[in-house]
């Protein structure tokens, strides 16, 4: 893979994709020829929102390659608080560490701090831009239980705000999948996002209800509606509830449909489904670590 | 030019002349390429001045100043059929239209809030140039309509 920084999925080939995957299966499967590679090399976090996936994978992804970490802590404790610009914080933070992986509410934050530093620097969530690291991962798990090509997938939730989302459906354009959004109206994808997308029908539909393409899916990726999205609690409740899942639901759903969700979940997947075959979003948040050492590595040189 | 036109703002000794600019177009162009006659440039402006062309158009003058190709280009997103003349010694020297660039930085304003380019940050704003719009390089906002809208103070 080519790349200085990690910024987006749209920076992402087929290639740079399947070799960052292949790389992650080579690690899951011996994780011990990779536990010294990148001795004393140093990543630097800097998270200005709260994480814990992200964040603390990062670290057991460097950690397991040998390195360590470089923490700014929480952004209200920084220099931050002194009025310290982004620009500025990333050009200090570049001299510590060999890497930087970046989380901040602004869209478009990692693409200017990378434009300041050498250093190479991942995304690791941009406001609602994007999370392409996020969509590594997911992409690692649904080749591991679906495939990547000749996909049905369903994408469900939050598509206006989801940064994972953003992520995930651009990045499966470069694969044979058919997309199915399903969201309510008011939280449809973003005109900038569905501008990437392919113009064919066949490949991208929206739809408001679950129930019209569930019996097709491979694979069915739940997000998070929050409760800020809306004006009151009352159309909250009513516009949520029809984008949970439980056991029951699944009835409808083919015997291998794979369900995924980036977590936090609150309550649009029931504990039930937890129980079910279907159920793949702790192995997803496991892979996290895999896919992040592949990054690593390869960012920082591990094909030398 | 017509000699309607030449009776309503005079030729010019040196400087350049933007014509065939969409008709109210014309505070637009000046905001787009920075002249707010603070400098001390002098400057013509004729709005809806009637155009065989385009119905209506704006003519603007300024002179004793060359502008370069790409900061007219720039024009081209609130002026696509704009004719750049650059006048010396009452002489058209050189004579073009306005092409669309496929970035422009530092012109509009990201609409989008929470963009980067809209906090306290060393970054100026650029955007990818698109058929019937621009597109924010940093947060992927979509400016469709009224781009004039959006020009920075």
């Amino acid at each position: 893979m080519q790349h200085d920084h990690i910024i987006n999925a749209k920076q992402l080939s087929r290639q740079d994709i399947e070799s960052v995957l292949d790389r992650a299966s080579d690690i899951a499967a011996d994780p011990g020829a990779y536990a010294n590679r990148h001795e004393n090399a140093l990543l630097g976090l800097m998270f200005f929102e709260p994480s814990t996936r992200t964040k603390m994978s990062f670290s057991a992804a460097m950690k397991r390659l040998g390195g360590d970490i470089v923490d700014m802590g929480p952004a209200e404790y920084s220099s931050v608080t002194k009025g310290e610009s982004l620009a500025d914080t990333v050009r200090v933070v570049e001299g510590y560490a060999d890497a930087v992986v970046l989380r901040h509410p602004s869209e478009g934050s990692a693409k200017m701090a990378s434009e300041h530093v050498d250093v190479p620097l991942i995304n690791g969530g941009d406001g609602a831009g994007q999370h392409p690291t996020q969509t590594l991962l997911d992409l690692y798990t649904i080749r591991e239980n679906a495939g990547l090509d000749d996909l049905t997938i369903g994408i469900m939730g939050d598509l206006k705000y989801g940064r994972t989302v953003h992520s995930l459906s651009y990045a499966l354009t470069n694969f044979d999948t058919d997309q199915h959004f399903i969201s309510p109206e008011s939280l449809k994808l973003p005109r900038n996002v569905r501008y990437d997308l392919p113009e064919t029908e066949s490949s991208i539909q929206e739809h408001t209800k679950l129930d019209e393409v569930l019996p097709e899916l491979d694979v069915l990726y739940v997000t998070r509606i929050q409760r800020e999205r809306f004006p009151d609690e009352s159309e909250y409740r009513a516009v949520a509830g029809q984008y949970q899942i439980d056991a029951d639901t699944l009835e409808a759903a083919k015997d291998g449909l794979t369900v995924m969700h980036p977590l936090p979940r609150v309550d649009e997947i029931a504990y039930d489904v937890d129980e079910t075959s279907h159920a793949k979003y702790f192995q997803q948040a496991q892979n996290a670590v895999p896919v992040r050492m592949a990054l690593l590595d390869s960012l920082l040189g591990g094909t030398r | 030019m017509t000699d309607d036109q030449a009776l309503r703002v005079s030729k010019i000794e040196s400087g350049t002349v933007i014509d065939h600019i969409t008709g109210g177009q014309a505070l637009n162009v000046l905001a787009i390429l920075g002249i707010d006659g603070t400098a001390g440039e002098v400057v013509s402006i004729g709005m809806n001045v009637p155009s065989d062309r385009l119905g209506q158009k704006d003519v603007v003058k300024v002179e004793n100043r060359e502008l370069s190709q790409s900061e007219l280009d720039v024009l081209s997103l609130v002026a696509p059929a704009a004719t750049v003349n650059i006048i010396r010694d009452y002489d058209v020297v050189d004579k073009h239209l306005v092409e669309r660039p496929t970035e422009v930085s530092g012109i509009l304003q990201c609409p989008n809030h929470n963009c980067i380019t809209s906090e306290d940050e060393p970054v100026d704003s650029r955007f990818e140039v698109l058929d019937g719009g621009v597109r924010c390089e940093y947060c992927d906002t979509i400016i469709r309509e009224d781009l004039a809208a959006h020009i920075l103070a």
